[in-house]
């Protein structure tokens, strides 16, 4: 008989919906529900043939299968030997394999890095200058009657945002869901998400410094050139009248934003635009995170270390220096010499140049399926997915911490994420202490 | 036929996102990232259709994919590829010393490049090696 699972959390996007029902059978997920598609693909392509089941090692140049013991003392090695390892990806795992993996890099005195590196970390220098008005995702269900998506597509890659949490739903003080909000977009392209828009600014691409600062400059009444960065001053002015008289203004922004031009400077300019509004309403920006638990790896490294990422361990205590520590340059720079990855694929992910780097150096890969960096990996161990074969604890974009539900058992003799990482932290204590 | 002057962005699309994990060695991964989206009237100035492949040069590189009508339009002069492998064969590693390279706005150039072939992701990987 199918078992029907209500209440379960998806761990695809930063959006952690947790109202999905999944149906099972006889330790098959057979169905979901309530969820979008990429959510849907999460759940229902777990036990492909890309699934990875045993450990690997490389021997000779070739993968070849060992035991879990095997692996585990060979990927110790590969860190105990290294002068500074890197510890990277951490962003599609649950909270306490993270902490395991804090605890790690202080003992290898490597550095802990995730994906934070290649998207928000820019939000994260701008707002640790000039601060961020934030709230939660059902404030803004609940308040919000002006939600602008900036250098984002939600409709691809968050594709519930906009009909759970901020503009289609009905809220306590919007009762009239959509009705009662203006949605804008700021993209440089027409996208799915511009579509659904009241209001669509097509900007040039480099230009969200200049509109930013020309929307800071237009709620305070100066005069704005003819056009800034391809948008006509009147729409400008007109936008910004009207964020001035809503009464909740929601900002959401993506790697539009933080990928180009002034990457940090532009986030800080756009915070301070929120800043700004609060002399005439109420206004609050969040960053879109993409992976499910990566403000989760920011939130445990926080408070383990003090720095929300590019933690770097190798004086002995934690130091944080991004361009320096982060993952991008201590790779191509060639300044670590071995790295574990956990649930990431950085050969996919990263530029060609850093890829080499880290083709050049031992790694060690920890993922649930087959990956580009696992192809190059010299010691594959297979792990268990935190909110479907575990259970866990990951925080939602807006930092609400939810706890992750296990709906199926995982395949024989794989483990979840943190107890291999445990069973790593123990054999490198017991080969430090050997030497 | 000739070149044009472009400006690149590479970012998340929903069927990348589908084929993100566990997927990498298929034709689906490939038909998913392998592409670039261009604006229609792009198309029509670089005399290519939806499918042909192109060649995308910045200053850290060229890579051939299949270009692809794109329906975010409009959005002339400027293309996307998905993120993936294709898109970081062209996109440099330094980061203005804050961490993120830059992945979106990179000036680039299009051209036909009829008969060329696609490289899987496992040919690009192994490329890289050399």
């Amino acid at each position: 008989m199918p078992t029907v699972l209500t209440d379960v959390v998806c761990p695809y996007c930063g959006c952690l919906c947790d109202d999905l029902e999944v149906v099972i059978e006889n330790n098959k997920i057979i169905e979901t529900r309530s969820n979008c598609e990429l959510g849907t693909k999460r759940f229902m392509e777990i036990d492909t043939q890309a699934r990875l089941k045993a450990p690997k090692l490389r021997v000779n140049g070739e993968l070849r299968e060992a035991t879990l013991d095997e692996a585990v003392r060979k990927a110790a090695e590969i860190l105990v030997k290294a002068k500074r390892p890197l510890l990277y990806g951490w962003s599609c795992t649950e909270c306490e394999a993270i902490r395991v993996g804090v605890q790690l890099a202080e003992e290898l005195g490597g550095i802990i890095d995730n994906t934070t590196t290649i998207c928000h970390g820019p939000t994260t220098l701008a707002l640790q200058e000039v601060g961020i008005s934030t709230c939660t995702l059902g404030e803004i269900k609940n308040r919000a009657d002006m939600v602008i998506y900036w250098g984002c597509n939600p409709m691809h890659a968050h594709p519930r945002h906009i009909s759970r949490y901020t503009t289609f739903p009905k809220g306590f003080f919007r009762e009239r869901g959509q009705e009662n909000r203006t949605l804008v977009v700021v993209d440089v392209r027409y996208t799915d998400t511009a579509k659904l828009a009241k209001f669509f600014l097509q900007i040039k691409p480099n230009y969200d410094y200049e509109l930013i600062s020309a929307f800071r400059l237009a709620i305070r009444g100066h005069k704005l050139p003819e056009n800034v960065g391809g948008v006509p001053r009147e729409k400008i002015e007109e936008i910004a009248k009207l964020m001035k008289t809503s009464q909740f203004v929601a900002i959401f922004f993506g790697l539009g934003v933080t990928m180009s031009g002034a990457k940090n400077r532009t986030i800080d300019n756009i915070l301070s635009l929120t800043r700004d509004l609060h002399m005439f309403t109420k206004c609050v920006i969040m960053p879109m995170r993409g992976h499910y638990n990566v403000e989760g790896f920011d939130e445990v490294v926080t408070w383990e270390t003090g720095f929300p990422y590019a933690v770097d361990f190798s004086r002995g205590y934690p130091r944080y220096n991004p361009g320096e520590t982060s993952a991008i340059e201590a790779l191509t720079r060639g300044d670590v010499d071995a790295a574990l990855i956990v649930a990431s694929d950085p050969i996919a992910h990263f530029p060609k140049e850093t890829t080499r780097q880290l083709m050049s150096i031992p790694v060690v890969a920890i993922d649930s399926h087959e990956s580009l960096t696992t192809e190059i990996a010299d010691v594959v161990i297979p792990a268990a997915i935190a909110g479907i074969e575990v259970d866990g604890t990951a925080y939602r974009m807006d930092h609400v911490p939810i706890r992750l539900r296990k709906v199926i058992d995982p395949p024989k003799g794989v483990l979840p994420d943190r107890e291999i990482l445990l069973r790593i932290l123990e054999k490198v204590r017991e080969m430090k202490a050997a030497a | 036929m000739g070149t044009l002057n472009v400006i690149l962005i590479t970012g998340r699309t929903i069927s990348q996102g589908i084929t993100r994990e566990g997927k990498k060695k298929l034709r689906e991964y490939m038909e998913s990232a392998a592409i670039s989206e261009m604006d229609p009237e792009d198309l029509a100035k670089l005399g290519v259709k939806d499918g042909d492949t192109v060649r995308v040069k910045t200053s850290h590189g060229s890579v051939v994919v299949r270009a692809k009508a794109s329906t975010q339009a409009p959005h002339p002069g400027i293309i996307f590829i998905p993120l993936g492998p294709w898109a970081n064969e062209i996109v440099g590693s330094d980061s203005d010393s804050v961490g993120m390279p830059t992945f979106k706005s990179i000036v680039a150039e299009v051209e036909a490049a009829p008969g060329e072939q696609v490289l899987t992701a496992l040919d690009i990987i192994k490329r890289r090696r050399g």
